[in-house]
């Protein structure tokens, strides 16, 4: 299991700023080890946003997104008590989800 | 690639996307679409916009992207995008010159998600970015920003 991610969910009225750390290597595949052998590609591939339940913002990615990718996004009509969730599931298969409950403003 | 070829490829995006409609394959209502291989394997734009089935995006400024003037360390390039466009539904965003230009989409639940969207992207070499939303009401609109890169961040 890959490492929690880091999210901050900062409330500005009802407003909810939100940047997530994921812990990921985001290997594109090309590039070569010291041995010379290609790393195979390992990359996140959809990331899901909830708030409350409801899916809110979404990401399909490629490898272009740089190692432990950050992103930043913005949830309307959001207020204190609520429960953002993120998930992620990478072209392996593996999947983490991690949960917020959004701090006053 | 020669702008002629570039051009034709376009139009033939356009009428591909027009057939998929009437054949009811295309679901702009639809949030959740699956990952698409075929666009993120594209070598070229205009590969992935067809696999993408966008046709033809006018270009605007109402899509307003930051990111360095110059990147240092093309392994880790800032990206903000805002749409100012009514009715912003998703956000692709494509690396003109990287080996596969297409970088991610981003879809915003209506009323829910501002079109906002800040992200880190490795790049290869110079190129610019391309952003192109699609609206609720199934237009496509585009802009782009140029980075120089200094340092490559693809291979080792």
């Amino acid at each position: 299991m890959a490492d929690p991610m880091k999210i901050r969910a900062k409330l500005e009225g009802d407003l909810l700023d939100v940047r997530v750390l994921m812990a990921h290597p985001m290997e594109t595949g090309q590039r070569k080890d010291g041995a010379g052998n290609l790393v195979p590609a390992h990359f996140i591939q959809t990331i899901t946003a909830q708030l409350n339940g409801k899916l809110v913002f979404q990401a399909d990615t490629s490898q272009a997104i740089s190692r432990n990718p950050v992103f930043g996004f913005k949830v309307k009509g959001a207020k204190a008590g609520d429960k953002l969730s993120i998930t992620w599931t990478d072209n392996k298969g593996d999947k983490r989800t991690d949960e917020v409950v959004v701090g006053a403003g | 690639m020669t702008e002629p070829f570039r051009r034709t490829a376009l139009k033939r995006t356009g009428a591909l996307a027009a057939a998929a409609m009437a054949a009811g394959l295309a679901r702009p209502g639809e949030a959740l679409a699956d990952w698409n291989k075929g666009a993120f394997e594209s070598k070229t734009v205009a590969d992935a916009l067809k696999h993408l089935k966008i046709a033809a995006p006018a270009d605007t400024k109402d899509i307003v992207i930051r990111a360095p003037d110059i990147a240092e360390n093309g392994a880790v390039v800032p990206i903000e995008i805002q749409s100012n466009i009514p009715g912003t539904k998703s956000m692709v965003v494509l690396i003109e010159k990287n080996p596969f230009p297409y970088a991610a989409n981003f879809d915003f639940a209506q009323g829910a998600a501002l079109p906002f969207v800040a992200l880190r992207v490795k790049m290869g070499e110079t190129s610019n970015i391309r952003v192109v939303v699609a609206t609720v009401d199934g237009k496509f609109l585009t802009a782009v920003k140029e980075v120089k890169v200094t340092i490559g961040g693809c291979g080792g």
